[in-house]
């Protein structure tokens, strides 16, 4: 048996024997997705039990080394342990911000010390992070932000505001894009770390045409932040900045594919009806369903494509644009179908059949997947201006 | 297996490209164009192919040939597809490979090592009408003295007029048998049209054609398989062929968008083309991935490959007809002109678009295939 077949037995066993029967079931709602930190309350023991044997096999992260909570997996092995789990249908055991997005940018510009300090907690879900970016008067222009991080010596005193931090309310530490240099733009920008319990920091959940909060306003009131709290080097926070997006739209990009359903048409054609022929009984919606699992097929293989060169340092630096585009108007399509073949039922809201309009409401949160992080047409702008090299871009 | 290509596949379209590029570029086929070529291809380029032993590619190294598989072919027909290259390969390499190696027996010990040594060109006479129906097959095939008489006419056979053989599908009382029809075969007419990619299909007439009992593919009754193993390589070349196509013509488009100057700019920084030459990118790399899964599921004899194929075959015809509608658009009025070659990009994009099943026939081969 070559090492690969021998450590997917392996994988298979201890799945096996690890993962309880509540989390191989699918996803239904938002509790169901273990975000961890100091004030996560477990749905019930088995999220609890099957986080705690990740973490202790290191597979909350499993391609981080073993020293800040991996389990230093190949990235061949890595992808072995995601198909296994997919097998059984298992859930996530940890899904959070520090994992995606902050994680990445420390292994990659983060000390010896930081690493050790910040990734353990991480990997075994014990600080939840969130990510202040976007500021009130800068969005898509991310890089003319405000909030302005006052030099005291030890210390940096941090004034202004964040929009869009998503779960900024249940979130423990902040990764944060604080100006420093008003004088250079893109050379002016620290990226900081600090306690969401810091004096000064206050957050607002902004209501959402979804009726849901996930995202807040957050206010900085004169918050003290220790010197030696950034990544990378101070005033070039946007290097850091850039490198945090590029994981940051690729870990968006993965709603395209649709998680475990496997077609949106076969879903359909079970509450919905089929004609002597065994067809859908709604011909034009059938065409539109059947166009769209065609593209969900092949954003899947595009999805394992850009993995395996992602992983391998074989992918053009810029690909998770384009990933993210493609994922993201993919996802919104699909859920403009959920609504047209649920009919007047997904327009329920609030109705315990419809589990709180969970259709309507997820159609709704779809729209912001083009906006944050990114929307569609800055995608655009630097697949056309990194990636075919066009001019003035 | 990764989907990229490794070591040896890289070696090979690091070979294989420059070598079309050289040989048959676009400019070769205008040339057998404009000079009324009667064959379809050029016999001296199928010697070359020869040499670098590509038209046995597929073939099994006991029959003479290199037993590689479906990727390593795809990256043939990509380079064939970014030159616009006139050539047998498709449908005598790959799809008749495909089903002559499914099938063993005497037709494949007559035929692959032929194949394999550039000797014979080889047919598919699968579809009868206008659109692709191989699930409709209405050439039958009757027991006769020794063996059987086939009658019947088919449409869109690629080089049917010049092929030293054609593999034709025919009912037969309990399903679907193929055939190995011989050039000379009595009774089989083949008359050639000029396409719109300036290739030549034929429409072929079967009046009672009488062959033996081991002119049969495979077991009589029991042709459906192997039709599939042919359709199945011979869709997934195509849509190889496309990749090439829409790349070879994205590639002139954006090369263009930063050549040509009106309004005193260079019409690659309006952001007007930006977004739409970014979507296409896109929408090829996602075509390109698609085929490679298509290909190594096929290599792998994966039962998921089925599915794939039509995925791919559909992809690939939605990306590359919009890198050449898009690259005609762009280019403005040159772009309507016979001297540049976008233009044929498009031509040939339709006719491979169109060869063993279109995107609408696919996306609907994906709704029956999940249930709907």
């Amino acid at each position: 048996m070559s090492d690969l077949a021998a450590f997917r037995a392996e994988t298979r066993a201890w799945l096996e024997a690890n993962c309880p029967a509540e989390m191989r079931e699918p996803v239904r709602e938002e509790g169901d997705v273990c975000w961890g930190g100091r004030k996560w309350v477990f749905k019930n023991d088995a999220q609890k039990t099957w986080l705690e044997a990740c973490v202790a096999k290191g597979y909350t992260v499993p391609d981080w080394p073993k020293a800040y909570g991996g389990a230093g997996l190949t990235p061949e092995q890595t992808k072995i342990l995601k198909q296994e789990m997919k097998r059984i249908h298992a859930r996530s055991p940890l899904d959070s911000f520090g994992i995606w997005m902050l994680g990445p940018a420390l292994l990659q510009f983060g000390t010896e010390e930081q690493k050790v300090q910040y990734l353990n907690p991480i990997a075994r879900g014990e600080i939840r992070w969130c990510q202040g970016y976007s500021e009130p008067g800068s969005g898509s222009d991310l890089v003319s932000l405000q909030t302005f991080g006052e030099d005291k010596g030890d210390h940096w005193v941090v004034n202004g505001s964040k929009i869009w931090t998503s779960y900024a309310d249940q979130a423990d530490w902040i990764f944060c894009l604080v100006r420093t240099d008003k004088a250079n733009k893109y050379q002016g920008i620290t990226f900081m770390l600090f306690d969401m319990e810091s004096p000064g920091v206050t957050t607002k959940p902004i209501l959402l045409i979804s009726g849901n909060s996930p995202f807040c306003e957050t206010f900085f009131d004169d918050v003290k932040v220790p010197k030696d709290q950034f990544v990378g080097e101070i005033n070039r926070g946007w290097d850091v900045a850039k490198y945090l997006l590029g994981h940051e739209r690729e870990m968006i990009s993965g709603g395209g594919a649709g998680g475990d359903m496997v077609s949106i048409g076969g879903a359909f054609a079970k509450s919905f009806g089929k004609n002597a022929a065994g067809e859908l009984d709604d011909p034009i919606l059938r065409a539109e369903m059947a166009a769209f699992d065609t593209d969900v097929f092949a954003y899947r293989a595009m999805g394992e494509r850009f993995m395996d060169m992602w992983k391998t340092g074989r992918a053009h630096p810029a690909s998770s644009n384009m990933m993210k585009y493609v994922g993201t108007e993919l996802n919104k399509r699909r859920h403009e179908l959920v609504m047209s073949g649920g009919g007047s039922e997904a327009l329920e809201w609030d109705s315990e059949e419809t589990k709180g309009g969970a259709r309507a409401r997820g159609w709704l949160r779809t729209k912001a997947n083009s906006i944050e992080g990114g929307t569609s047409e800055v995608m655009l702008n630097v697949i056309a201006k990194r990636i075919l090299d066009l001019p003035g871009a | 297996m990764p989907l990229y290509y490794n070591d040896d596949q890289a070696m090979l379209k690091d070979s294989v490209a420059p070598f079309v590029a050289e040989q048959a570029p676009v400019s070769h086929l205008r040339k057998l164009r404009d000079s009324a070529d009667a064959t379809g291809f050029s016999r001296d380029l199928w010697a070359q192919f020869t040499e670098m032993g590509l038209p046995g590619m597929l073939v099994p190294e006991a029959h003479g040939g290199l037993g590689m598989g479906h990727m390593e072919a795809g990256i043939v027909l990509e380079e064939i597809g970014r030159n616009l290259t006139p050539s047998p390969f498709l449908s005598t390499s790959v799809g008749a490979v495909a089903a002559l190696a499914k099938a063993g027996g005497t037709q494949a010990g007559r035929w692959l090592p032929a194949i394999a040594s550039g000797e014979a060109i080889i047919a598919l006479a699968i579809d009868e009408g206008a659109k692709h129906r191989p699930d409709r097959i209405a050439t039958t095939a009757t027991r006769a003295g020794n063996g059987f008489r086939l009658d019947g006419k088919k449409s869109f056979v690629l080089h049917g007029h010049v092929a030293d053989m054609s593999i034709v599908a025919a009912k037969t009382d309990g399903g679907i048998t193929l055939f190995a029809v011989p050039k000379d075969a009595k009774g089989v007419t083949a008359d050639p049209r000029r396409l719109v990619d300036s290739s030549l299909a034929s429409h072929v007439t079967l009046d009672g054609v009488e062959v033996d009992a081991d002119a049969v593919i495979g077991e009589v009754d029991a042709g459906g398989d192997i039709l599939d193993a042919l359709l199945a390589a011979t869709r997934t070349g195509a849509a190889a062929e496309m990749v090439g196509v829409g790349q070879g013509a994205m590639d002139m488009t954006v090369t263009y968008l930063k050549e040509r100057k009106q309004f005193g700019k260079l019409i690659g920084e309006f952001q007007g083309l930006q977004h739409r030459a970014a979507h296409l990118y896109g929408e090829m790399e996602v075509a390109r991935a698609t085929v490679m899964k298509a290909q190594q599921l096929l290599d792998e004899g994966n039962e998921g490959a089925k599915l794939m194929v039509s995925v791919a075959k559909a992809k690939a015809g939605r990306a590359a007809n919009l890198a050449v509608r898009e690259g005609v658009q762009m280019h403005g009025g040159i772009g309507m002109t016979d001297e540049y070659d976008i233009g044929l990009y498009m031509k040939r994009d339709r006719a491979l678009a169109e060869f063993m099943g279109d995107v609408h026939y696919h996306i609907d081969q994906v709704a029956r295939m999940n249930g709907y």
